[in-house]
Formats: structure tokens, sequence, C-alpha cells
């Protein structure tokens, strides 16, 4: 994975093999565009349950209780997301849940909509303050071996690892 | 509007009643009283307290019970702790487990900062709000002939289910279990999976 992509080649494609590969079952969200092709993926998967939520400190709920009951789950969420999130993580950090989030970013890269910029500037601060592992991905091909990464350090070492994915690469919020 | 009813049932024997033949429920408690409650029933491998993530005890068992679906999961926890995640009985709803139950210690207070009155105290219906988010079964109880029929819901009836127990704000006596969060992982998972 990484190299010699297509012209129509996109990173959900190879991190929705990889969910495959690491036997993920349970995928949460709340619905982003940065995110929507994995989103779409993933629904079209009958061997992934996925769950939409009312707000994203629910799903770090969820992946703690799929962690109990046996199962990996993945949590996806824009940036703005992060922020609903900070006092569940201390339910994984308490307990040294592992938890695996893909976030999308808002307010960096180009952003055209002044108020996704507050939370999209507090994102990684606030995910460290959480002590939450932050893995920053700026490149597309990047994406699919960075989720890699982080996944074995949240499944194999216990602990809560955001791969952050840069505006640049979704091209969101490009158009005011 | 919830009816004015006269509340009357103790929540210690309460979850005394539904706790007292568990067979192989697994079972999540909200932060709080629900926590002290279990704990004086007597602990057990296959509880997990939850000690904070306040709003969190529902999507808990709901991730545990779409790993576990051949395993009746029981979610207890407080109206303040419910309320706090309201929107989770829209998801639980949408998902539709069969084997999940959620049951409601509602004292009408938020006991572990004070006994403030939540939001229950004033009017407001978690049953009604599990049936405005799609539950198919959901009930409130008030008294013992009531728990009666509740009881086998939780266990048996298809989920997923929701019960609102009204219990008097009367103080209980502290009763602390485990309350370190690896201990309690690793124990329940051990208990489920055969490893940690």
């Amino acid at each position: 994975m990484g190299n010699k992509k297509s012209k129509n080649w996109h990173w959900s494609q190879d991190v929705h093999a990889l969910f495959k590969k690491l036997g993920i079952e349970q995928v949460a969200y709340v619905p982003d565009g940065g995110l929507a092709k994995l989103i779409n993926r993933c629904q079209a998967d009958a061997s992934i349950r996925s769950v939409v939520l009312t707000t994203e400190e629910e799903g770090v709920a969820q992946m703690a209780g799929a962690w109990l009951g046996g199962q990996k789950g993945v949590l996806l969420t824009q940036s703005g997301g992060v922020g609903n999130c900070i006092n569940m993580l201390s339910m994984m950090q308490e307990c040294r849940i592992p938890l695996l989030a893909l976030v999308s970013m808002r307010g960096e890269w180009g952003e055209c909509f002044p108020w996704q910029v507050p939370m999209g500037q507090s994102t990684i601060p606030a995910l460290e303050a959480a002590k939450v592992i932050v893995h920053h991905v700026d490149q597309a091909e990047k994406v699919p071996e960075t989720v890699h990464a982080a996944a074995r350090l949240a499944f194999d070492s216990y602990r809560a690892v955001a791969v952050v994915i840069s505006q640049r690469i979704s091209g969101s919020g490009s158009r005011g | 509007m919830a009816s004015r009813r006269k509340i009357t049932l103790d929540r210690r024997k309460v979850v005394e009643k539904i706790l007292k033949d568990r067979g192989d429920i697994l079972l999540v408690t909200g932060l709080g009283a629900p926590t002290w409650d279990a704990a004086a029933v007597g602990d057990h491998p296959n509880n997990f307290y939850l000690w904070g993530g306040m709003g969190g005890a529902v999507l808990t068992g709901l991730g545990l019970a779409l790993a576990q679906p051949k395993r009746r999961v029981l979610v207890i926890t407080g109206d303040g702790e419910m309320l706090m995640g309201v929107g989770g009985l829209a998801t639980v709803a949408v998902q539709k487990p069969s084997n999940l139950a959620i049951c409601i210690m509602d004292n009408q207070r938020y006991g572990e900062t004070g006994m403030q009155e939540t939001h229950t105290e004033h009017g407001v219906d978690l049953a009604a709000m599990a049936a405005g988010a799609g539950f198919q079964k959901y009930s409130t109880v008030y008294n013992n002939r009531e728990l009666a029929e509740a009881i086998p819901v939780l266990y048996s009836e298809q989920g997923p289910v929701f019960v609102d127990v009204k219990v008097t704000d009367a103080p209980q006596p502290m009763t602390l279990p485990p309350r370190d969060g690896p201990m309690l992982k690793h124990r329940f998972r051990e208990n489920l999976l055969g490893h940690v």
C-alpha cells in the first residue's frame, strides 16, 4: 500500500481493506465529508457493523463496550467532534482500553469557513491533553500505513490513538 | 409529562430483585449510585462498573451487546447519567440490538453531588423519550407489581427494552466495588473471553 496509485485510487479503499485485515467489526461515526467514502465502504460491508451516532462521545463509549466484548472498532469523526469526546476519553485512559480514531480535519489547510477554525485549531492540542496519541498525516498515499501503525499501537499496546487526516487531503472547506 | 404517582420503591431492594437470578447476563452500571447498588447485591466478574464517563453507560452497553449477540446485556444507570447521554437512545433504537436491556434507577436526583433535582423531577419522561426514539418495549415502574412484570422483560423480551424504575431518594449506605480500571477490564474480559 502507498505507491503507484491509479488515478481513481482513494485512500479509503486501502483503509477499508485494512479494517478487514485487522478484524474491525464495529465502526461508529457522525457523518463527515472528509470520511464519507470510507463510511460508505463500511456501510456496504456486512462484516462491519456501522453505527451512526448523535454525538461522537457515544462512539468512545461504544468502543469501550466493543473491546469488553472482544471486538475491535474504529471511531470516525470530524475534528469538530473531538471536542465532544473529551470527558468520555477518560474511560479509555483510566481502563487502558484501546481506541483507534480517524479524525478528518477542518479549520486547517485552506479553510474558507471561519467557524470551523477554532475547534480545528484546538483538535490536536485537545487530543494530546486527553492523552490520546496523535499521528498527523497530510498525504493521501500515507493514510493507510499511518492507520496501520496506529492500529497496532492501539490494539497491541492498549492505547488511545488518533490518526488526524489533514484537510490538505480531503480538500473540504475550500469554498466558503 | 409523567404522571405524579407516589414513589415508594427502595433502589437497593429493586436492584437486588433484578439481579437475584441474573444467570449469565453481562451488566454495565452507570457512575454513582447504580454502581453502589450493584456492588451491594454482590461484586461479580460479569459486572463492568463505570466510575466516570458520565453519559456513556448505554453506549458501552451497545458496543458490548453488538460484540456479544448471544449474551443478554443489562445496563443499570441513573436518571442523571441517562439524561446526559439521552441521544444514545436514538442510536440504540436505530441499531435494534435484540439482546440489550436498559434499566434506569430514577430517583429524580443528582445523587453524588448533593441530591439536586434532575429533569425527571420536573416531569421529563424517560420512557416516553425511549418510545420516541423507537423502542418498542418501554415502561415506567412505580410499585412491586409493575416491577415483577418488568423484570422478565429485562431478561427475555426482544430488545432493545427500556424500563424506568421510580425509586425514592432515601440515602443508602455506600458499598464500593473495585475501582481500578485495568483490573475491572481484565476481569471482565478474562471471564467472558478466556483471555485479557
